[in-house]
Formats: structure tokens, sequence, C-alpha cells
């Protein structure tokens, strides 16, 4: 029975979910929900429906499915079927058009993403097609296109209100003109919100609510990273080619990429849309009321001064209609809408109070998808589309502050449309976590990446000498695209790590301690691998999703009876830190302690670390005193240090652990002693593609995710522990059945292009059969390449990839496209045998 | 001939009125900015003069310095040039406005035929600019204007009253001020926006003068903004819309 509650009517006093905000990504869960036979849920908005006064109600939507980013891709994609089923959806085609030879380039990235996350067909075309299928463009002034001819337009509101019938017909309450004045929340989880129609008890809260997100999650002391944005757009028309137009669009959306804008026939009218102008960001609270708004809330008054170069733009390049003195400019408006601190979208519970979830900065493209995605979260504790990269939970409080949303939302907002670089760095608000080897760094020349607000040297200059030293063993890389934000520094620290000692400062590390009687059955309950082993043992593990699918992988330190030390990587800590939180038991018997900003890590790894290590510590550090996957406290000159003899780079050696402060002298020690040892200091370029790489060693967010599982992934060695973990089941099932996919390792056969350059693959390409055939595997899954990189010791360059049971088999040729060529490349490894020293007698020299 | 329309930068409202908490003003925090739609009848009717007729029309203004946006709105419609006569922001009185007005008819040395202005300002509404510039300038004037055309050296002029039209023949130069409905103004196109950032535009810094009417607040009346009632869902909705249709006198 559909139930509508009237102002007459009282809204229900308690409710297991209730949804603030009536949108796409509202309804979208409502919707969801009930599907997954979930009850009494209500959904509120402040404004009237079906178009409450948010971004869905002016949002240009269309939609263009072809992104690099996976998740991305796969929650459009996710979204495009929805809209298909519910009859909304109007294909059209749209076209991306190049001004530049670094845009044609980046077309056959697009060719290449399009071919990984499985979107057909996709094609590139000359400027004289594109003028086939958009007559009225100016085609000189472009140089090709790309089309996606499954490109289209949805009806967002439309959508929206079909779902949330059929959810009210499920049972779903909606409160439209309601508006929120407080989330009450007690002993950190939600308790109840309080509306201008009075209050309802909720289980659960679910912030919905686009560009006010933030203000929401305000009122319960939590944080929305996002910050409201302008987009400018405008409606010109009626244009006399389109006076015949019927449906809502006949004509291909155009993206005119170089100039960040688009361009969309809509009924008789044309509508021109910008990120190009300045980033103009708001506070949420500068959103007017939906009383105070002279159109909706969310469109705000054109500022035309920020819009005129957009308009020339526009006029240049469809002469025939912008140009035209009888077509007006009959609507203008800065649109709102959501950017958040990565371009990712906001979803899941949040870090800070339990039952309070975001489901934010969603556009009408991933609209349905995430809404499917969220319920999923919320019903089954994981979703078909793993969304690790939208986590709300993944950033860390410096991350999370307006200045800093601020800084990063409008730095990104010029590149919405812009060619990315896969190791594109950010350039403002830098700086803000810094390890206490910074200053250290810094005079050595390092070169920072940033990891989640840490500076952390990705090379060093001053291990510019190697070269020399290496000479042709370090490979140069010619082309301009894969040697930006690259050196071949890293490949030269690699092989003097290999052949001497090389400190690496792993700091970003996210640290915590599980401690107190009930610690041993918290980490049995989620790791993997057994947990129940003598201290000072050190346990590489995966973490799993109640599917099997991957979580986490991260290693566990037994520092006591009832201490566990988890150390993961810093992109993902927080995301980490909430998974094993949240499964605490719930008797109070074990507790988190979050150590990340306590202790500083400094890896030392190479044939020469014991010796290194030997000269300034009285301790035993020999092979058999000091086992490999074991940890111990020693003493390193005047320090007591944490030492845990692991590896990720492949060479004997430990991570040593000192609380933060004393950090500085750590690395003046171990530099001194090093220094008669040919010690140099390496970075993450090392740590994190090179080294591990060749050791085949698989990394969280490329190899392991969701999607995939542990025998999938070659990591299903030795028996499952008799105690309970969550995903043991699928684990098992998994054990028993042949996978539909193997992680492989295959290196290039030959990198020459057909230019004569040498080029070289940095990731997410498609691999293909010899004869250029897209593999699938049975569960419909792509092979691309999760991770490519070099191998120095080995002198090739090496990808990761999962591949069917046909193509999993050592020796197997394939290929790999890039930048538009084919590459053959070989399958050398099937499963997790390293390339590089297959029997580890190095880590456990 | 020369055609001139002066116009008012006034705030773009739509929903709730809020105003400063001085209560000397419309809070503008959330709001864009227009002319009254009067004036925009008045603006396009020169626009259509110089179209017919050839010559040369000019829009002034006196605002603050964002005003010229306004101005370059209206050039985008097509009017061919305009005069900014910049204030600090503070309203000005009709006497001193229509004093300032006036010194840039002279100083341009008279030479507009046709002197047209919105039948009242969007906010202010003292329906007096106009009568004083014409006073001032010994000139006819002719308002509330729902139809206009020029023959010869005369115009004739339509001005609504009610029942019918009174209809007056004048000899230009004159002072007109027209309404809403004069005719259907056109919107910008892309190009005219563009020309209009080209298009001359000239500025000057009157010197405001004690004003002799002066504003003691804003009240709100009661009842003001955006007012929906919903009347029911579906077929049983049909009773309450003949209602309201019967009190409209439509039934």
């Amino acid at each position: 029975m559909a139930a509508t509650a009237e102002s007459s009517q009282q809204l229900p006093a308690s409710q297991r979910v209730v949804i603030i905000g009536a949108g796409i990504v509202g309804n979208s869960l409502a919707y969801h929900l009930t599907r997954l036979g979930q009850t009494e849920i209500t959904l509120l908005d402040k404004g009237p429906l079906p178009n409450p006064g948010g971004s869905t109600g002016h949002a240009s939507n269309f939609i263009f499915p072809v992104d690099h980013s996976k998740e991305m891709t796969f929650l459009t994609l996710e979204s495009m079927r929805q809209y298909k089923e519910l009859g909304v959806f109007t294909r059209s085609g749209g076209i991306e058009i190049a001004r530049t030879e670094e845009r044609l380039q980046e077309f056959t990235r697009r060719m290449a993403s399009a071919q990984s996350w499985g979107i057909e067909p996709v094609s590139l075309l000359t400027p004289d097609e594109v003028k086939g299928l958009v007559p009225f463009i100016d085609e000189t002034l472009i140089l090709g296109g790309f089309y996606t001819p499954g490109a289209g337009v949805v009806d967002s509101l439309r959508a929206a209100t079909i779902m949330r019938e059929r959810a009210a017909e499920a049972g779903l309450t909606v409160s439209a003109n309601t508006e929120v004045l407080g989330i009450d929340v007690a002993g950190g989880s939600v308790q109840r919100v309080r509306t201008t129609r009075g209050e309802i008890d909720a289980e659960r809260v679910v912030i919905c609510c686009g560009a006010w997100s933030p203000r929401l999650a305000r009122m319960a002391g939590a944080t929305i990273p996002l910050t409201p944005m302008v987009h400018q757009m405008i409606d010109i028309g009626p244009v006399p080619r389109f006076a015949n137009a019927k449906g809502m669009i006949e004509h291909p959306i155009v993206r005119d990429m170089d100039t960040n804008m688009y361009e969309r026939q809509e009924g008789t009218g044309l509508e021109i849309g910008s990120y190009a102008h300045r980033p103009i960001t708001l506070d949420p609270d500068d959103i007017p009321s939906i009383e105070e708004a002279a159109l909706t809330p969310t469109e705000l008054p054109f500022t035309q001064k920020d819009f005129d170069p957009q308009m020339e733009i526009a006029l240049e390049l469809m002469p025939e209609i912008v140009g035209d003195e009888s077509v007006g400019v009959k609507y203008a408006i800065n649109g709102v809408l959501s950017v958040t601190l990565d371009g990712m979208p906001l979803i899941g519970e949040s870090a800070q109070v339990r039952g309070l979830w975001s489901a934010a900065a969603i556009w009408i493209k991933e609209g349905p998808g995430a809404g499917k995605t969220v319920a999923e979260l919320m019903v089954r504790g994981e979703s078909e589309i793993d969304v690790f990269e939208s986590n709300v939970a993944r950033a860390y409080p410096c991350q999370r502050t307006a200045a800093h949303i601020k800084a990063r939302a409008s730095e990104g907002f010029n590149k919405m449309y812009g060619i990315v670089h896969p190791a594109e760095q950010w350039e403002s608000d830098r700086g803000v976590r810094r390890s206490p080897f910074y200053e250290r760094e810094r005079a050595l020349g390092a070169f920072c990446f940033e990891a989640v607000g840490w500076e952390r040297p990705q090379w060093y200059e001053s291990n510019a000498h190697l070269l020399e030293e290496y000479g042709d063993r370090v490979t140069r890389r010619e082309a301009e695209w894969e040697s930006r934000w690259w050196s071949p520094i890293i490949n030269a620290e690699h092989l003097a790590m290999r052949d001497r000692a090389a400190m690496v400062d792993l700091t970003a590390f996210a640290v915590f301690d599980i401690t107190g009687p009930g610690a041993l059955d918290a980490v049995q309950r989620v790791a993997m691998r057994q947990m129940d082993v003598t201290i000072g043992r050190v346990v590489y593990t995966p973490i799993l999703t109640p599917g099997g699918g991957f979580k986490a992988d991260l290693t566990i330190m037994r520092l006591d009876d009832d201490v566990f030390r988890v150390v993961t990587g810093g992109a993902y800590g927080m995301s980490d830190l909430k998974w094993f939180a949240d499964r605490l038991p719930d008797d109070g018997s074990a507790q988190l302690h979050d150590q990340t900003s306590s202790w500083c890590t400094l890896g030392l790894w190479g044939p020469r670390a014991r010796d290194i290590l030997g000269s300034v510590t009285h301790d035993d550090i020999s092979h058999e005193g000091f086992p490999f996957a074991r940890c111990r406290t020693i003493e390193v000159g005047a320090l007591s240090v944490l030492a845990s003899r692991i590896s990720y780079v492949g060479d004997l050696g430990w991570e040593l652990y000192v609380p933060i402060e004393q950090g500085a002298r750590l690395w003046d020690i171990i530099a001194e002693a090093g220094a008669p040892y040919g010690v140099l200091p390496a970075g993450i370029g090392v740590y994190g593609t090179t080294g591990r790489l060749e050791k085949c060693y698989r990394a969280y967010g490329m190899e392991l995710e969701g999607d995939f599982n542990v025998v999938e992934a070659g990591m299903a060695w030795g028996r499952v522990k008799d105690e309970h973990f969550i995903g043991k089941e699928a684990h098992v099932r998994h054990r028993e059945e042949e996978p539909a996919a193997t992680m492989c390792t295959l290196t290039v056969d030959d990198h020459t292009s057909s230019s004569g350059v040498k080029r070289y693959m940095l990731g997410n390409e498609p691999v293909l059969t010899r004869a250029g055939a897209p593999i699938t595997d049975r569960k419909g899954r792509r092979s691309y390449v999760t991770s490519a990189g070099a191998g120095p010791s080995i002198g090739k360059h090496i990808l990761m990839s999962y591949l069917p049971p046909e193509h999993a088999v050592l020796g197997e040729q394939l290929a790999v496209e890039y930048m538009g060529e084919r590459y053959p490349v070989t399958v050398e490894v099937v499963g997790s045998t390293p390339i590089f020293d297959p029997e580890n007698t190095r880590v456990r020299a | 001939m020369n055609v001139l329309i002066c116009v008012k930068r006034v705030p773009l409202t739509g929903g709730k009125i809020v105003l400063t908490e001085d209560e000397q003003a419309i809070s503008t925090r959330h709001l864009g900015f227009t002319i009254s739609p009067h004036e925009e009848c008045g603006v396009e009717e020169a626009v259509r003069l110089i179209e017919a007729g050839g010559g040369s029309s000019t829009v002034l203004t006196l605002g603050p310095p964002e005003a010229e946006e306004q101005l370059r709105d209206m050039m985008a419609i097509g009017v061919d040039r305009a005069v900014h006569l910049v204030t600090d922001g503070g309203e000005w009185d009709p006497q001193a406005t229509a004093a300032a007005i006036v010194d840039v008819i002279r100083s341009e040395g008279e030479r507009y035929d046709l002197i047209l202005f919105g039948n009242e300002s969007a906010d202010a509404g003292n329906f007096q600019v106009a009568i004083r510039v014409a006073h001032a300038l010994g000139l006819p004037c002719v308002t509330g204007v729902k139809g206009l055309s020029v023959d010869g050296g005369s115009v004739r002029l339509e001005q609504e009253v009610a029942g019918g039209r009174d209809v007056y023949v004048v000899p230009m130069p004159a002072v007109v001020t027209v309404k809403e409905g004069l005719n259907l103004p056109r919107y910008p196109s892309v190009p005219g926006r563009l020309r209009a950032k080209r298009k001359p535009l000239a500025t000057s810094t009157p010197a405001r003068p004690d004003p002799r009417l002066e504003m003691v607040r804003l009240v709100l009346p009661p009842g003001s903004g955006k007012q929906a009632e919903v009347l029911g869902h579906g077929a049983e909705a049909a009773p309450a819309v003949v209602g309201v249709l019967r009190e409209l006198g439509l039934l």
C-alpha cells in the first residue's frame, strides 16, 4: 500500500532507515532497499516532489559511459542499465572532440579503457566523420573524435519518480516539504531525525542531499567531505535546424574536451555547458532556501562574465546555430553540483557516527547504480560493484577540512575533461603530513608524491649518479607520456637495493592496535589467516568480504597475548581501520587504538641489510635468531626499535618502527651505519612498483579488490583455518571450484611502436589475444593490466593481469593495447611465484 | 533618430523577499540582478525604432559599478551605446536621479528625439524620474504607454486607461514612460552578447546631492513569497479545483 505522508498525517515514530533527500540518489536507494526486502523506511525532502530543488532537477542528464576509473565506469554502466529498464534513457550517441594532438593520444587511451571495461562499440572518428554525425559543427577546428554510440540522455526526475512510486508500493513512507532540523546522536550512534513535521527514531540515517550533504552531516557532528561548486550552463533557441525535433534529443552530444565544454541538442534548443570557468566554490549554507531562491536553490544567478570566453568558443565551433542572431539565450544558470576531495563519490557509513550513512557527490550518470550499491552495503555489508575508492571513510581528518576540500575541488574542477596522467599529483594544499625523515629526504633531493596527505619520496635526485653506475641496465623512456611523473633513477635505486641496501620511508602506513582480552577473537574473526600465533609472529593476511572478495590485505603483528598491531597501506588505511572497528566484539573486550600518527616506519632491505643493522645493534638478528615473519623490539643505537622482518620488495631486511619523534635519529643511525655498505635512500617507485612487481606481490586496489577472490589471486596457500572468519564459507567454496580467472604475471616481448619509439604500459590496458580479441572470463570480467612497471633486475617490463584458464598458461602469447597499438606479451607466471628469485632465497637469507 | 532609454539595476526576485538587517534594502545574498519588465520593453522598443528607422540608441543607468552588467545586457539586445552614472550603491531619490540624467542629456547637446523610461522602477516605484526629467527639459511627457509609433517629427502614443486607451500625438523630442505589454522583448543572441562586450560605455561619477526624500525603512507585506496549496491528488482534487475557478470568476 502506498504511503504518502501528507501534512495532516503523522510521520512514523520510528523507522529502520530514514533517507534524507529525494533526488536521484535518495529515490534510487529507497527503491533498492525495498527490493532487498527492507521495510520501515521513510524518505524525506525539504522540497516539493517530484523536483525538490537539488541538482537532479537541473542536471544536464547526459551519460558518457567511458571513464578511466573502473569503479566509476561500473557505477555508470549499472545506472544506464537501470535507466533503460525504467524507460527513461534516450540513446543519442556522444562524441568527444579533439583539438590537439595530445587529445588524440588521450582518445587512444579511452579506446583502451573502453575495451578494459567492456564498453563496445566505440570508435575514433575523422573530422569529416564527426561532421557527418554533427552537421552543424565546424570540422576544420578539430583533429578527430572519440565516438560512443551508446551514450545518451536520461530523464532523471522521471526515473526518481518511478523508483519512488515502486518503493512506495512496497511500503516506503514519503514525506516531502519536510525539513530536517537536527540529527541526534548518542553514544556515537545515530538516534533520531528531528524535522519540521516531528521526530523519527531511526536506526540508520542516510544523507542523500547532494550539495547540502555537509550541512546535514554537521547536524550529527560528522563530515561529508564535499563542496558545492558552480557549473555554468545556458540554453539557446529556438534553433531553426531543430524546428522539427520530436524527442528530447536526436543529435549526438558533443563534448569539446580541450575547452572543457559540452554542447547538446535538447528539443528545439541547444544547451551549452562548461567546466572551463574559474572554480567557484560555495559553502553549503550559502545555497538559498527554497523560499528565497529565484529559481530552485541549486540554480544560482548566472555570472555572465565567467561565461564570455565559452560563448566565443561555442560560436566558433557551431557557427550555424550559436551564431544565428535569431537564436536567443533563454536560460542561463550557475548550477550547483558536488565536488569532492579527489573526484570520487562519498559512499558508505560515516567513520565518525555509527548509523550515519553518506550517499553523496553522486552525479546523474552514477545515481541509480550508487543507490543500488548503498542498499547492498547496508543490507549485505558488501556490494556487487566494489566501491572502495568511493568509501566515505577513506578520508583522514586532515582531508576532511573545508579548506582542504575547497583547495582540491578547485584544482580538480578544470580537469573535469582533462587529460589526467595516472600518476598525476595534486599541487594544492601539499605538505600537510610530513614524516620525521622529511628534512633528510628534502636535503637528498627527494621528488615527493602525495599519499593521503603525506609527502612521500618517489625517488631521490641524490641517486642520479647511479644512472652511470648501472648504465644500460636502467631503461630510459623515450615517450613523454610514460616519462611523466617518472624517473629512470627509480630503476637505478632498485638495482642498488638489490646489490647493496636501501632505506625506504614507510611512515604513510596506517597503524592500529587491537588490544584487550577479546583481541585475539577480534582479529581472528576478521583475518583470513591463523592469528593464534606465537607472540612475535608477523602474519600477512587477506581481509575478506562476506562474499570472499578482497576487503584488504595487510600484516598483523602479535606483540603480546592480547595485543595485535595491524599495519596497512595508507591509501585505504582509514577504511581498513573502520572495518576492524565495526567488527570488534559487542562486549567491549577488545579495543582499537589508532597509532598512525604515533609511529614512523623505515624499511631497510637489501643483501647488506643485516650487516648494516648488525653494526648498530647488539641484539641477535641472525637468520636463526630473527627468522622471517617475526617481529621483536631491539636496541638500535640509543633507540628502542620494533623490528619486523618482512619484505614487500623481495630482499632481506626489516621494517623498523620507532615513535615518530625519534624518527630522525633512526634515519641518521641507519644512514651512517649504512654508508660503508653503500646504503641509499630509495623511493616508493621501488617499494610500490619495481620491487614488488619483480616479486609478483599483489597490491590492494590494483590486483586485490572485491571483484576477485583469494583463489583467483593465487593466494590460497596453506589450509583454511578452523576458526570462523568473515568470508570463510565463500572462501571454502572458491577453493572447491575452478577459478574463473587466475592472476598471472606477463612481460612485454617487444616495446617498439610503429614509429620506432619504445613504449611502456602504465596499467589498466586491455589484455588481448595475439589476434587482438578481448579476453573475457566466465564471470564476464575482461582481462586488463592491473599493475605495470619495470623489472630492472630481470630486464623486462612487467604486467599483472587476471586471465581465464584457457589463457592462464605459462608461455601463452598475448597482446596488450597501448596508445592505439598492440604489443606482444607473454605469460611468465601463473599464480604467485615470483619472477625474480622464485625460491625467495634473498628474503630468507 | 536618437533614442535614450533609462534603466535601473534591481534585484531579480522570484522567491521570498528577505530584507537586510537594517531594513533599508532587499537582501541580495542569493539574488541576481535585472531591470524592470517595463524597462525591458523600453529597451526592445528603442532597438526596434533604430532597426526600422536608423539612428542610434543609448541606454543610461545611475547605479553601482556592478550596474555595468545591466548595460551590457541591454547592449546585447541591440542598444548601441551606454552611459553609466556610477554611484557608491546608495539609493538616490527621484529628484537627484532626474537631475543627474538631465545633466547628461544637456551635456550631450540635447540630441535625443525620444527619451524612454519604464513606467516605474521595480524596487522604489516612485513614478517620478521621467516626469521630472521632462519638466526640467521642457519636453512633453506621456506616461503608462503601451503603444508607440513614430511618424515624421512626432510620435503617437497609446496610454492604457480603465476601459480603453487614450491616444496622444506629441512632437519630438518627447519623454515617454512605457509599460510591460508594449512589445515582446527578445532574448539576446550569443553574437549579441559578444558584441556587447565591445560596445562603447561612457562612465562618469556625479556628485550625490543631499537627499530630500529619505526612506525610513522597508516593511514586507504579509503573505509574500511562494504560496502553494495542495488541493488534493487525482480525481478527488477536482471539486476543489472547480471551487478555485469559480472564485476567480472563470466559471
